[in-house]
């Protein structure tokens, strides 16, 4: 038996390659069956009814004459759903749909199914509704207000201060040290405020589900999601029967980052096909999408920070306000914790709120809660680089948290590799680039916890000596390529006699979410101790076979050999052969592997990028971008640079363009992609990935979560790029042409 | 007994950055947190994890806490 640090050092044969795409041939011919793709026998359509107004008393729903339509199958509103157990799934229900108050633009309040789309969008302008209207609020500076409009009351916790509005239902604080003495000892002090918007996760793929259920309870689910057993969880708490009785089974996925870690369509479909009898689907439209399902909380952060004229950074103090819509959530302490993680301070602290608004309920995206906590730090860390004349590579490097920094939040860190990114950033071209007039070049540090959690994965071994594997998590990031490269790197098979595949909830035990960057560590880890279990069951056959012990036999290269000289001369026997005689040895040969990963391992990267701002127009041209992360082991590099990049691409959108505007009567304006600008192709430069391998003690191969910390750098350091470039600081995104031309005009 | 740092917003409820309970394991030292500082029930019950030697566990309820282990409660933790 090797060590487990002998093992994270071996030389591996299948991780670390690329090979081709086990999803790319279904996905580019079309043949990939996604949310929208399903059909059933005399499948009904389902359509919501929103309601275009940011707050208002529902004084009364009237189906009648809706419900008189020929073709009209079942309506039904919040009145046709029993109580649930928590108040969570009780949120998430009131978000799917309205019970007492429409709290946001875009809230439904009825549902209909019909036997075609036509006659239901008939029927949801039949239903009459009455509203009383009500002062709204979307701002989080303004919804903290004493006198402001409440969105919900009896949200507040036990420890929030009654200087604030009831909008303000959370608070929590971090930190160490003596804020004041560090303040002292700094050459400069500033304080600044910073303020990011709403923006929209942009899954090209909306929201679509099919369901069907019966009168007992038995029920079928097809949806796009990012955990079809979460979304088991909530559908039965919703519609109150056993989970057992609810499959639920997950679709391909046209992206998530995130958003799709809830529901918003799957228990109304549900109630739905319950009443009419019939499957129902559902499937959102864009403006749906933008204006119902879950973008990022927007923030306002005031930052206080100090620094030495060597670049010490002496003390720093962050005040977090994340508005997340009109329902509570725990962003803000993902935000308060992440905000200072990358730094080795004296004394630190982070405060946070979560504050209640008339817009929709923010949904997880990509870090939640960290990009906007460390564009403010990021940013301020810059200033102070800018106004003492320091290099802001080197004063990171002075400031960067190592093994044995006691992080902002608590714990202190054990092996982490912010310090190699940011080495490898300086030694790279791209840092001692020359800049011409109107270009900037701007730096910032990223950081996300990364996760575990709860796994279960089954290996089966063919007759034919194949492998199939089993596991419950959405490919939304090439997993399914990464866990059969870890399956047959164990097993000692080529990867092309290996697939894996996606199970629904009845066929595997719980797994949670893709989410957290955990599915390729913790899927992976079980994957890897699937394998072992299926060697140890072909050893023991084997050894049998060969009349010696259990000990007399080894797993090599995907063969069971004798141990030694002492044990035999036998003939090597193959995997292959081994599975071949299945049957005779004793049946099917499986192995399987249920965990509660813990030890995932944080990840922290570092990007660089150049930007020219036009003086003319305000518009800001990315010239070149680089990002460099700590992978643990990269197992699929291909994807894992996919991650970096595609992280970093929706980081220069929230940086420069997107955002949820919303007019003086509380109304989205850009529900769609062509007022709500997202980066396309021709935006952008070749983003260049810098993987570094630091190896995760926690994971067999050294694997660490990569799926998030790239979008939390890109919205500092383009605006740092772009306060140089126009020797203007700018604390609000994004930073749009007319934002940065009328600061240009201003300066002038 | 074992050292625990309370993040700062809970002080209020323990009086103390650092407190010391007794417990071998995860939910042992939940459990009799919440016994002696009846305060900090409300935050354990929406959800806690803790940060063992370093390492982040948001309910493995039998993971071993050594009475010299690095304990740190943390909010409940999500992804994206």
């Amino acid at each position: 038996m090797c060590s487990k640090k002998d093992e994270m050092k071996k030389k591996f044969r299948v991780v670390g390659t690329r090979p081709i795409r086990p999803d790319g041939i279904e996905k580019v011919t079309g043949q990939a069956l996604y949310g929208a793709d399903l059909h059933a026998p005399n499948m009904l359509v389902g359509k919501m009814l929103r309601i275009n107004e940011p707050h208002a008393i529902i004084k009364s729903i009237n189906i009648s004459k809706a419900q008189k339509l020929p073709g009209v199958k079942a309506i039904i509103t919040f009145q046709d759903f029993m109580e649930v157990s928590t108040n969570k799934t009780n949120d998430i229900l009131e978000n799917c749909l309205a019970n007492k108050k429409v709290l946001y633009d875009g809230h439904a309040v009825a549902a209909v199914a019909a036997i075609n789309s036509e006659i239901a969008k008939k029927a949801l302008d039949l239903i009459d509704i009455e509203l009383e209207m009500l002062p709204f609020v979307v701002d989080v500076d303004t919804a903290m207000q004493k006198g402001s409009p409440v969105v919900q009351l009896g949200r507040k916790h036990e420890n929030v201060s009654d200087d604030f509005s009831d909008n303000v239902t959370s608070f929590c604080s971090f930190g160490h040290g003596i804020l004041e003495d560090g303040y002292k000892n700094a050459a400069k002090v500033i304080e600044r405020s910073f303020k990011t918007p709403s923006v929209h996760q942009g899954y090209i793929e909306p929201h679509a589900c099919l369901a069907s259920m019966t009168a007992d309870g038995r029920s079928d689910l097809w949806c796009c999601t990012q955990g079809q057993y979460n979304v088991r969880a909530i559908c039965a708490d919703i519609m109150g029967i056993e989970e057992s009785k609810l499959r639920v089974t997950a679709s391909e996925i046209g992206g998530g980052f995130g958003g799709k870690t809830t529901v918003f369509i799957e228990p109304i479909a549900l109630a739905l096909s319950l009443k009419a009898g019939h499957p129902v689907k559902i499937v959102m439209t864009r403006e749906e999408v933008f204006k119902a399902t879950g973008p990022t909380v927007s923030s306002s952060i005031d930052i206080k920070m100090g620094m030495s004229k060597l670049g010490i950074i002496t003390a720093a103090h962050a005040v977090i306000r994340y508005e997340g819509g009109a329902f509570p959530n725990e962003t803000y302490e993902l935000g308060a914790q992440s905000a200072f993680a990358a730094y080795d301070l004296k004394a630190v602290k982070s405060e946070g709120y979560n504050v209640l608004t008339n817009r929709p309920a923010q949904a997880a995206y990509r870090a939640p809660g960290a990009p906007q906590a460390i564009f403010a730090v990021e940013s301020a860390v810059d200033e102070l680089c800018e106004q003492l004349n320091l290099d802001p590579l080197e004063t990171r490097l002075k400031n960067a948290a190592k093994k044995g920094t006691k992080a902002s939040y608590g714990p202190t860190f054990d092996e982490i590799g912010l310090i190699a990114t940011l080495e490898s950033a300086k030694k790279h071209p791209h840092y001692a680039a020359p800049l011409a007039q109107n270009q900037g070049r701007g730096i910032s540090c990223g950081f996300w916890f990364n996760f575990g959690g709860n796994t279960c994965v089954s290996l089966n071994i063919n007759f034919d000596g194949t492998v199939g594997i089993i596991e419950g998590n959405p490919d939304i990031g090439g997993s399914r390529a990464s866990i059969s490269q870890m399956a047959a790197e164990e097993l000692g098979i080529p990867l092309e006699r290996i697939r894996t595949v996606i199970a629904d909830t009845n066929s595997l035990g719980h797994n949670d979410v893709t989410d957290g960057s955990r599915v390729t560590f913790s899927v992976g880890l079980a994957t890897i101790k699937a394998a072992k279990a299926a060697k140890k069951e072909m050893c023991k056959r084997v050894a049998k076979l060969w009349k010696i012990h259990e000990d007399a036999v080894i797993w090599k290269d995907g063969y069971v050999l004798p141990a030694g000289p002492n044990a035999g001369d036998q003939e090597p026997l193959s995997l292959k052969e081994i599975a071949a005689m299945s049957a005779q040895t004793g049946g099917p040969i499986a192995g399987h592997h249920e965990v509660n990963a813990e030890g995932a391992g944080v990840s922290f990267g570092v990007h660089l990028v150049d930007v020219e701002v036009d003086p003319e127009t305000g518009q800001t041209k990315i010239l070149r971008y680089t990002v460099f992360q700590d992978a643990g082991k990269a197992v699929h590099p291909s994807y894992v640079e996919g991650q970096m990049q595609g992280g970093s691409v929706q980081g220069i959108g929230w940086a420069l363009n997107e955002e949820y505007i919303y007019d003086s009567s509380g109304k989205l304006q850009n529900s769609g992609f062509l007022d709500y600008r997202i980066p396309v192709a021709s935006d952008l430069p070749m983003i260049e990935p810098v993987i570094l391998e630091i190896p995760n003690p926690g994971h067999p191969y050294g694997v660490r979560g990569v799926g998030e910390t790239s979008i939390v750098p890109p919205l500092a350091a383009i605006c740092n790029a772009v306060s140089r470039a126009t020797n203007i600081r700018f604390t609000e995104l994004p930073l749009s042409p007319p934002k940065v031309l009328s600061a240009i005009l201003g300066k002038e | 007994m074992v050292k625990v740092k309370i993040w700062g917003s809970l002080v209020e409820a323990t009086g103390f950055e650092y407190v010391n309970v007794e417990g071998t394991n995860f939910i042992e030292l939940l459990e009799n947190l919440q016994l002696k500082y009846p305060g900090l029930r409300p935050q354990i019950q929406r959800g806690v994890s803790l940060a063992i030697d370093g390492k982040i566990y948001k309910e493995s309820w039998f993971t071993p806490i050594r009475k010299d282990s690095e304990v740190v409660l943390m909010p409940f933790m999500i992804g994206g």
